[in-house]
């Protein structure tokens, strides 16, 4: 299946998923001006509206998204690999905990 | 520069509709209004449900939306009893130069003789204003109020980031932005006070959203805190989604906080994106940006809201193809070809602006066409705020 991710702003380290999607799908990664820039075979399956990491990332780094902070990475994180809650903490206010009651 | 075509105003604005809008200060007067503005096409009614105390706010937001120049002459009609008087409000607006009458049921003689000194004073000023020809203006003299409700997972990846796209254009060429929903800029505003002109405008910034956090914070929401659907929907911080929400402004530099509360109505005093210290309710929200002299709307969707506004025209984008599809009577602007890469978030920005120049020139939206005439005013429990500190 031709699956899609859109890069917001250029400065993003992740895209965001507009199908559905299993492991070993290619998913093609949009750059904001609408151009493929980046084909990655998934090594796990990422919902629709989650996002994609397009760089490998380690414990302390930013995510980037919108070209802003939106998060620190807390596990090491390969390139291809679903970014969200379980590897990834808030920068300003932390939602761990308040996450599992909900989750 | 890029040209509207619209309606210059006793006062220098410059409207891009020609309504006729009848006021009632109070509800007590609401049915009578509506009876009048019924029986003259492109008249409106409007009121506010919050008693007939002489309340600033309620003052600010009437007066605002009369002297907002979509408007072409204002009939208030009260009661007679309240406090907040027509008087009050029909004063203020006449100060614009634009016709302003009253009526008061109490001093007419009751409902009927009312509606129909109404009827035939909205008639007379009809055949007037069908006289008004539209003329060209730069869009600096234009005021585009943005707004989002009804967000789903394509909000903060199509639709508000292409509207952004459509935000930064406008001023660039000179023209006006105003967003507002605080509650939904919580986790950004060190983002948004770095985008301020100055220093000042910084600190506004940070109080208007930490007194959103407060107001929060006192009825025990914690505001860190995220819903179920927004995790599950792919949100993964309050960052992130707030960051989604802000999106739809563009990335401009802020020129300063638009506060409404019960010492302050601003409005924006130079072009350039403003913040208007608001509402996230959604119609309130579009009303109190309408007030503070926006004559167009933009307004984002996912799901699918379907809410106009009683004197501008509002524009619907959605990011969802299924909403677009489905609820095509009330979408405007399809930003989901985003989504399989057919448009970029640049193409859908350009055909937004685009929207925008031709509804100003008297294009009709969905809503407009569906007869959508939305309008409420917003208020804060006073006693809260001064429990608060914030007043």
């Amino acid at each position: 299946m031709n699956i899609k991710a859109i890069q917001i702003d250029d400065r993003d380290n992740v895209a965001t998923l507009t199908n559905n999607s299993k492991k070993g799908d290619i998913v093609q990664v949009l750059n904001p001006s609408g151009v493929v820039f980046l084909e990655l075979q998934l090594i796990e399956p990422i919902p629709y509206g989650h996002k994609i990491s397009i760089k490998n990332l380690k414990v302390g780094d930013e995510i980037i998204k919108y070209g802003e902070t939106i998060g620190i990475v807390n596990k090491n994180i390969l390139k291809g690999s679903w970014i969200h809650t379980h590897n990834v903490g808030s920068a300003r206010m932390p939602t761990s905990g308040k996450e599992e009651g909900i989750l | 520069m890029t040209e509207f075509f619209g309606y210059k105003r006793p006062d220098g604005s410059i409207g891009v509709r020609n309504h006729l809008l009848v006021i009632a200060p109070i509800d007590c007067s609401f049915e009578p209004a509506k009876k009048i503005a019924s029986q003259v096409d492109g008249a409106v009614a409007i009121t506010q449900h919050h008693g007939c105390g002489n309340d600033p706010v309620l003052v600010h937001n009437l007066v605002g939306t009369g002297l907002n120049p979509n408007v072409a002459a204002v009939l208030v009609v009260g009661l007679g009893c309240e406090t907040l008087t027509s008087k009050i409000i029909a004063e203020a607006i006449q100060k614009s130069g634009k016709p302003v009458e009253t009526l008061v049921i109490q001093e007419e003689g009751g409902t009927l003789k009312t509606q129909k000194k109404g009827i035939k004073i909205l008639k007379k000023w009809k055949k007037e204003i069908a006289e008004y020809k539209p003329e060209p203006f730069p869009i600096c003299k234009l005021i585009l109020a943005v707004e989002c409700g009804g967000s789903d997972a394509t909000s903060g990846i199509a639709a508000n980031p292409a509207v952004g796209v459509a935000c930064d254009r406008l001023i660039d060429e000179g023209g006006t932005v105003i967003f507002s929903e605080p509650q939904e800029m919580i986790g950004t505003q060190h983002i948004l006070a770095r985008r301020a002109i100055n220093e000042l405008v910084a600190e506004d910034i940070y109080t208007m959203i930490e007194n959103d956090e407060a107001r929060l914070k006192a009825i025990g929401v914690d505001s860190r805190w995220m819903s179920k659907g927004n995790i599950d929907g792919g949100l993964t911080t309050i960052e992130e989604k707030s960051l989604g929400a802000i999106r739809k402004g563009g990335t401009r530099q802020i020129q300063g906080v638009l506060w409404n509360d019960w010492e302050r109505f601003d409005k924006p005093t130079r072009p350039g994106l403003w913040l208007q210290d608001g509402t996230g309710w959604d119609v309130p929200s579009v009303s109190h940006m309408v007030a503070a002299g926006a004559q167009v709307v933009v307004f984002t969707t996912g799901q699918g809201s379907t809410t106009g506004h009683a004197i501008a025209p509002v524009i619907k984008v959605t990011g969802n193809p299924h909403t677009y599809a489905s609820m095509r009577d009330n979408m405007d602007i399809n930003a989901s070809t985003i989504l399989n890469g057919g448009d970029s978030i640049f193409d859908v920005g350009d055909r937004t602006f685009n929207t925008i120049i031709k509804t100003s020139s008297g294009s009709k939206t969905k809503a407009e066409t569906l007869g959508y005439q939305d309008y409420i005013v917003f208020l804060r429990s006073r006693a809260a705020e001064h429990l608060l500190g914030h007043c």
